[in-house]
């Protein structure tokens, strides 16, 4: 797009204006940004390419720690795909206004998220030629189809969520935006399926949006619990837990809390949406981060304290492993920096404005990476019968180039199709949040105007 | 062993037993000569060494592992497979192993068998424990396979069908005795012209589960596994449980009098998995213990 876009596009109001122009202009800063994703993913293709060719031997991976980054990579996309029902059911049901502006990105973090996470199982596999074989075959006794059924479930519900609340909007764009490049013009159109804001129309989605919010609540449960089960049906030390499901389930929510705030901070810098998405969000998108840590810290002590008592054999070890051994750096840090401080930080007022808020969700999502790296790992290098006899490289677990680059490029996957799909539609309300919470955006901006 | 099916020897299993024997042969010395015209004979070598010709019409087209797919996957009629595990006579000679290596196609760093060093607590003596797949009854491993490419049959034992692994990885995560092994890269042997059967887990494939499987195919010529007739010792017994007997080649005896007389039991009887391995306790030993000897390690 040329630079000039912007003035021949006319929007009808200063609102239109703040929300869409970036939809109509491109700006270098994006295409640069767009040009280091698609990068990131040509280089995780050709360490799969690799992987593919050579087979799982490029990975660090050996016949004890037989999942690695890959699996726990995949537990964390899964975790922070939770989000969007956060979002779309758990907030929208509790009718909690001051989110609503917030509904659309969770769920397009919801999408990428849980497409990634699809990806990377399938990464995972050892034999991908034969990913058929799991419909072809399929064994409904085994909890890797459960995910599989529950996954796809999710994914659906979530696209669906995402659509329904973005709809009202394509139909504005198609509409209203006129100078756009014609494959865009087509996509709105085709994507809009003749919505014309009849009352019947809206009445109807209202209906569907009620009828999905509450649908997505159990399957988002289920969807992490069913994840955790994954672990749980086994009978390795810091698997075999029955607190499994909810501390999967409350580490879902705190890690999802705290990637839309870092997602809420990015956006309202680089789209300039400091009026939509304002300091009140945060402040309360802190006081939910605070409150969801300490549900997860709960169940934390629940899953360490036990075992930690009792010591017994190979989970007595797992347990030192972590507390004070070659894990413990690992672990005090996600302990520490990813749940303790960021508890400790977020009672104090000042640190819920967006900036330290931002820093301090980034030490949570951290946090929640390696906390899944910790759960997954060490765990398989624990077996009741002991490690002898191997290769030196069996013992330990190191990830290798290969599996960084595609942990990495799945990482770039999930931001180039926020991204993405944030360009092309409307990442905050157009219409809805100018009738529910007229006063409130109103407010800000005047608050903007005198700051 | 449950020998009935196995005495009554055919002249048509005498062929099939010849052409196993001359497999190697035939297509070593390309005498392998077109079959359909009943006219022409084939030259064979014979398990003892001889040629000898045999007229094409007599051979029939071999399966290279016997059996079918269905029957691979249904077991063995009329047998429940069981082990027997002395660790009184265990020396960690490590013949099991090479044997079972060189039966599978296996590289030194991943075997199906493993002889551990275990030590039960400080003041007990340590012994040696050779470990294979226990052939659960209840079996993890199949229970969690979302493509049953690992399944268990009538006979006890516990099979996977490399054909249809998808490589998940999750049988592995699965069985609390680390029984499972991946392959990881191309299998030495992946790309050899012999045909696969769950039974002989022979060749590997890239991206797929292994492990210990009892060796079928020498169980349905009647014949030990590989792992029982190369140990100096006579450490695993092997045999049919519904016949009560177990043997490990030399000596024979009741499975129900060996487990009661010298308190057999089972590896972590409390995870409920049900192995069809007993364990015989590391008493009144053969050889003290003796770790990585020279003598040990020469084999």
């Amino acid at each position: 797009m040329k630079k000039t876009a912007l003035k021949e596009q006319k929007f009808e109001s200063p609102r239109e204006k703040d929300l869409l122009s970036h939809l109509v202009s491109t700006s270098l800063k994006y295409k640069l940004w767009i040009a280091l994703l698609l990068l990131i993913n040509f280089v995780g293709m050709y360490a799969y390419y690799r992987q593919v060719k050579y087979g799982l031997v490029v990975t660090a991976m050996r016949d004890y720690t037989s999942w690695g980054i890959y699996i726990s990579n995949f537990v964390f996309f899964v975790a922070i795909s939770l989000v969007g029902s956060l979002f779309s059911s758990i907030l929208k049901l509790n009718k909690n206004e001051w989110s609503r502006p917030l509904i659309r990105i969770s769920e397009i973090i919801a999408v990428a998220a849980i497409i990634c996470a699809s990806v990377i199982i399938i990464i995972d596999m050892g034999r991908p030629d034969r990913f058929f074989y799991v419909i072809k075959y399929l064994r409904i006794q085994s909890p890797i189809i459960w995910d599989v059924i529950i996954i796809s479930t999710y994914l659906v519900i979530s696209i669906l969520l995402l659509y329904i609340s973005v709809l009202p909007d394509i139909a504005l764009c198609r509409d209203h935006l006129t100078d756009i490049p014609k494959w865009k013009k087509k996509l709105y159109r085709i994507t809009a399926i003749n919505w014309s804001n009849h009352p019947k129309q809206i009445e109807k989605l209202k209906k569907v949006s009620k009828i999905l919010a509450i649908a997505v609540l159990p399957v988002a449960f289920a969807i992490h619990t069913v994840t955790s089960w994954l672990f749980a049906t086994t009978w390795r030390p810091g698997w075999d837990s029955t607190n499994l499901g909810p501390y999967f389930v409350s580490g879902a929510f705190m890690a999802g809390a705290a990637v839309i705030i870092f997602a809420m901070y990015i956006i309202r810098k680089q789209l300039k949406l400091k009026a939509y998405i304002t300091e009140i969000h945060f402040e309360k998108m802190g006081r939910l981060l605070v409150l969801l840590s300490l549900v997860y810290l709960y169940f934390n002590i629940n899953e360490y304290l036990g075992p930690a008592f009792k010591m017994v054999g190979v989970e007595g070890e797992h347990i030192t492993e972590l507390f004070v051994g070659s894990y413990a750096p690992m672990y005090w840090f996600v302990q520490l920096g990813g749940l303790i401080f960021p508890i400790i930080f977020l009672l104090f007022r000042y640190m819920r404005k967006p900036l330290p808020l931002a820093i301090i969700s980034m030490f949570v999502i951290l946090g929640a990476w390696f906390k899944r790296f910790l759960i997954v790992i060490p765990s398989l290098q624990h077996p009741y019968l002991p490690i002898q006899n191997v290769d030196e490289s069996y013992l330990h677990y190191n990830p290798t180039w290969e599996e960084w680059a595609i942990t990495i490029s799945s990482f770039a996957s999930l931001l180039l199709i926020i991204t993405i799909l944030i360009k092309l539609f409307p990442v905050i309300p157009l219409k809805e949040a100018k009738i529910e919470s007229e006063t409130i955006v109103e407010h800000n901006i005047l608050k903007n105007e005198e700051s | 062993m449950d020998d009935k099916n196995f005495n009554t020897d055919s002249r048509r299993k005498f062929l099939k037993k010849l052409s196993t024997g001359s497999l190697i042969a035939m297509s070593g010395l390309g005498l392998y000569s077109c079959k359909n015209s009943s006219d022409k004979k084939t030259t064979l070598l014979t398990q003892e060494g001889k040629l000898v010709q045999v007229s094409n019409s007599e051979i029939e087209e071999m399966e290279h592992h016997g059996v079918s797919p269905k029957e691979a996957r249904e077991g063995i009629p009329g047998q429940k497979f069981v082990m027997v595990v002395d660790l009184a006579k265990c020396k960690n000679a490590k013949k099991c192993i090479n044997a079972c290596d060189k039966h599978h196609n296996l590289t030194p760093d991943r075997p199906y068998i493993k002889v551990l060093e275990m030590k039960d607590n400080k003041k007990s003596s340590p012994y040696w424990m050779p470990k294979k797949c226990f052939h659960c009854d209840n079996p993890p491993c199949v229970k969690v396979c979302p493509v049953g490419a690992t399944y268990k049959r009538t006979d006890g034992i516990v099979l996977i069908d490399n054909e249809r692994c998808i490589g998940c990885r999750f049988c592995m995560a699965a069985c609390p005795y680390s029984a499972r092994v991946f392959n990881w890269g191309t299998p030495p042997n992946e790309s050899s012209n012999i045909s696969y059967s769950p039974e002989t887990s022979v060749p590997s494939k890239i991206g797929t589960v292994a492990k210990c499987d009892f060796c079928p195919d020498m169980l349905r010529k009647g014949k030990l596994p590989h792992c029982i007739p190369a140990c100096p010792n006579g450490v695993i017994y092997f045999g049919n449980e519904l016949d009560d007997t177990v043997t490990n080649g030399e000596e024979t005896v009741r499975l129900s009098t060996i487990l009661r007389e010298k308190a057999g039991y089972r590896y972590m009887e409390e995870l409920g998995t049900k192995p069809r391995v007993y364990y015989l306790p590391p008493v009144d030993r053969l050889f003290p213990f003796k770790k990585d000897t020279q003598e040990n390690n020469e084999l």
